[in-house]
């Protein structure tokens, strides 16, 4: 027996109905390593770490934990067993304290009362441990998302866990919080934990892990020190060919000025003005992104602009009309398309197949009905085409359901669907959350191709560097203000993060 | 086509609750001393054992399919319509009306009632829809407000205005124009209350599954039932759907009262909410939604009604026991989803077993070759 691995799983298998998310992998960890674990969404990689944590049972292998075999019949026995995760959606309740969210399900107790007192120490003293600096007495819905995913691991510490899984630990933080946690993990490994990072981010892999194993459509591809190896070599081994990492752009032929906003206001759902007299213009040939921190006015200006919501005062102009009283319908109709960044709730009707979610937008329209009857075999081919012409990847084609379909291969089907209704206008919000390279790159290039058609496109996002790749043009949001507009070619990541931060251009100067 | 693997998962699973609770149904009957097969024997043979009987399980059924599909439409956009018993009322209301008042020839004065009943029970479900659109008020309190407004507008309205010769508390007998029993179809069943409401309900369960699945009217309120922000987001009026969803269910539910106060029966009596109004939610579970689903389920529960009393009368088994069968059956079409959860469990556990097996025996084949 190997002894100086502290988790070996072999000749793991996990199916799902119609496809294989784990084709006998082996998969091996050594003590006190940052051992990577990278794959493209719907890879298998989650799964396989579910497996470990005893969320899934799967269909055949054998997990060995310090060379002893063991059986993770359900999480808590990975509790028992020194295995602890943190889930890309923190799994805590916001009207409870850190200390009551940390304590939930083995509350200490001194004469039938729940002793806090003795509970919180201990997590003061493990938070100045590994330097996690949280606040026990703190409630949760007060608390940043960076701070609720140090709870998280503080919840596994408490609970002496010696394997720490992370899962997608950075999809949710701010390019500060990721630097933070990356020096905690280090901490930890100083401490002497062992710790496993779910991600395809390749660039946080080459910063912070040991090791990397790669897996791709469920099979292992290798497991490979980071220090021999570079990006470019684990992209490839993760998408299976060589990736573009640069954007190619032609230089922009500017049309006419197709969608003009003008002294825009919303309300937000609170009540107050989550918009405030924005003004912003969008050529035909041009892709405009508009930069901000999440919660600065983005959801409002998007949600009034497709019709969701109703607004204050000022003007929406698409082609010379304004638009702004219009129902979302007549809106797609003169050309706009949306891409949301909630595909699950704005983007896609999970229950209906492929080809139903393909004519979402026009079904009513002929040749996929007439006189109220949809015609079924033209709304199959058309996903057919649409599934071929994205690459779409979907188990059973166009009869699909949304639901079974990964991340990446649902966002590409929304982006197929809108992009494939020719519009004038297309409005993408984070386009590109949670996907992996090879999609993300794909959804840059589509964009990147309806912009050199002449088409308009305005690109809200919060991932910076993806509004520096793309976009022609800059806009900055801050508390529901447009701080500045700047070229793309004449601005740096520096600049747009002040002005994202509310500090004008040139104020500084 | 694109339905066929969902549809048959669900068709086992109603098979499933059915089976479970025939099943409870014979324990029941062991406990009380009695022979289960012997109960069964009657329970069926009392609701097709002869040509009139049959007939009576069709008339029997013929209300039940329409409340069902009442239900099963509405939730298909996600709302649960508990009013189906209000709107037979207003259905049974408009066509007995009709009925007393008109003076037409039969074919003219049936298809007058099955618009009127058509029309007022839509307009009766219409508000409460209206209430969830406009207001976002909870179609299930609403529904059922309905329900005891039609109730006691019943207890107004009869007495007032179509009073029996005898009785305060029911309505005049319908004239034999106005009836949906017709006498070459009574002669075929000798004698059954078999009425044309059963043709009718076949016609509306295909127009059902047609609208559900081939036009753009289904495809949009299954939309807006699966979920409602992606369906505005794609521009489609949630409102609208609401409202008009609601109204579907309401005039199939009228359409049911009907043939449930001018077919099955010839007179309306106050002070009563028809059962069939809510066992239409039963039917609706036990069918899976689907229009067909529904009418098998109709028909099977209809089949029990009708079968009961002969059980109860060959043996010495209480006709409860139908009606407990029927409430297992419910209780078991209720919780199918764990049914179906397990049943997954024990198909995976299998798989695996199989894999295992099938991998063990190549390894000894591999080493047996080897030596």
């Amino acid at each position: 027996m190997r002894l100086d691995y502290v988790v070996e799983m072999r000749e793991i298998r996990k199916e799902f109905p119609g496809v294989v998310a784990c084709d006998d992998i082996n998969f091996q960890v050594k003590k006190g390593e940052i051992h990577a674990l990278l794959g493209e969404n719907g890879a298998g990689k989650s799964t396989l770490m579910n497996i470990l944590f005893g969320l899934y049972q799967p269909e055949n292998g054998e997990i060995y934990l310090h060379g002893k075999k063991v059986n993770v019949a359900n999480p808590n026995i990975a509790n028992d067993l020194g295995i602890g995760m943190v889930h890309q959606h923190f799994k805590l309740v916001h009207n409870f304290t850190v200390t009551e969210n940390i304590i939930l399900g083995l509350e200490p107790t001194r004469a039938m009362m729940i002793d806090i007192r003795t509970a919180s120490a201990r997590i003061s003293k493990l938070s100045k441990q590994y330097g996690l600096n949280v606040d026990p007495d703190a409630k949760i819905s007060e608390v940043s998302v960076g701070m609720q995913q140090r709870v998280e691991i503080l919840k596994m510490l408490y609970r002496d866990a010696e394997i720490l899984i992370f899962d997608e630990p950075t999809a949710v933080l701010t390019p500060q919080e990721v630097r933070e946690l990356m020096k905690i993990m280090r901490s930890l490994i100083d401490e002497g934990k062992t710790i496993i990072l779910i991600t395809h981010k390749l660039r946080e892999i080459m910063a912070i892990a040991d090791r990397c194993t790669v897996i791709r459509w469920g099979k292992l591809v290798g497991t490979v020190k980071v220090s021999e190896t570079t990006e470019e070599k684990l992209a490839e081994m993760m998408v299976g060919r060589k990736v573009l990492f640069e954007i190619k752009k032609k230089e922009a032929h500017l049309g006419e000025e197709i969608l003009k906003i003008e002294n825009l206001s919303v309300l937000s759902s609170s009540g107050a003005l989550g918009l405030k007299n924005f003004s912003l213009g969008v050529k035909c040939g041009e892709i405009v992104g508009l930069a901000g921190v999440d919660g600065n006015g983005q959801a409002e200006l998007v949600e009034a602009i497709i019709g969701l919501r109703s607004i204050e005062s000022g003007k929406i102009i698409v082609h010379g009309t304004d638009v702004s009283s219009f129902p979302v319908r007549e809106r797609i109709k003169k050309g706009m398309a949306h891409i949301p960044d909630d595909r699950h709730k704005h983007g896609l009707i999970l229950d209906y197949t492929v080809q139903e979610n393909l004519v979402l937008k026009n079904y009513y329209l002929e040749p996929f009905s007439r006189r109220g009857f949809l015609n079924w075999d033209l709304i199959q081919e058309h996903a057919s085409r649409v599934i071929k012409d994205f690459d779409v990847r979907a188990g059973e084609g166009p009869d699909s359901s949304a639901r079974s379909l990964s991340g990446g291969n649902q966002q590409k089907a929304i982006v197929g669907r809108e992009i494939d209704g020719n519009p004038e206008i297309l409005i993408a919000v984070q386009p590109t959350r949670g996907l992996d390279v090879g999609a993300i790159e794909y959804i840059h290039r589509r964009l990147i191709e309806q912009r050199d058609q002449g088409k308009a496109v305005l690109l809200i996002s919060l991932e910076l560097d993806e509004i520096l790749d793309l976009s022609d043009r800059i806009a900055v949001i801050n508390s529901g203000e447009l701080v500045g507009l700047v070229n793309a070619a004449e601005t740096n990541e520096n600049e747009i993060g002040l002005m994202m931060a509310g500090v004008k251009r040139g104020a500084t100067a | 086509m694109k339905t066929k693997v969902r549809v048959k998962k669900d068709f086992l699973m109603s098979l499933f609750a059915v089976f479970l609770g025939l099943l409870a149904g014979a324990i029941l009957m062991v406990v009380t001393g009695n022979n289960p097969f012997d109960g069964f024997y009657y329970l069926f043979r009392g609701g097709m054992m002869n040509i009139e009987r049959i007939g009576n399980t069709l008339g029997m059924a013929t209300p039940l399919i329409f409340a069902g599909l009442s239900v099963a439409f509405a939730f298909k956009t996600g709302l649960f319509n508990i009013g189906g018993a209000g709107q037979m009322l207003i259905g049974g209301l408009c066509a007995t009306a009709i009925g007393l008042t008109f003076d037409w020839p039969k074919p003219i004065l049936l298809l007058a009632i099955v618009f009127g009943s058509l029309i007022g029970g839509a307009l009766w479900a219409a508000l409460p829809g209206y209430l969830k659109a406009r207001f976002n008020v909870h179609e299930v309190v609403s529904t059922i407000m309905m329900n005891w407004i039609a109730y006691w507008s019943i207890f107004y309205i009869v007495p007032a205005y179509f009073k029996g010769p005898f009785l305060e508390t029911e309505s005049q007998r319908i004239p034999e124009a106005a009836s949906m029993k017709v006498p070459w179809l009574t002669s075929l069943f000798s004698g059954s209350y078999i009425n044309l409401g059963i043709f009718l309900a076949i016609i509306f369960v295909v127009i059902s599954a047609l609208i559900l699945e081939k036009t753009t009217l289904g495809y949009e309120l299954k939309a807006v039932g699966y979920n409602r922000d992606a369906a505005e987001a794609a521009g489609i009026s949630v409102n609208r759907n609401i409202i008009l969803s609601m109204s579907i269910a309401g005039a199939l539910a009228g359409l049911g009262g009907a043939t449930f106060y001018v077919g099955y029966a010839s007179n309306m009596q106050i002070g009563v909410l028809p059962s069939q109004g809510f066992d239409g939610i039963a039917v609706a579970l036990l069918g899976a939604n689907s229009p067909w689903g529904v009418f098998a389920a109709a028909i099977f529960f209809g089949l029990l009604h009708t079968g009961k009393g002969f059980m109860n009368a060959m043996t010495a088994i209480p006709p409860e026991i139908a009606d407990t069968i029927i409430a297992t059956i419910i209780y078991f079409a209720a919780t199918s989803v764990l049914i179906e959860r397990n049943w997954d469990r024990i198909k995976r556990f299998r798989a695996g077993a199989l894999l295992r097996k099938a991998k063990k025996r190549t390894l000894e084949a591999g080493s047996g070759g080897d030596q």
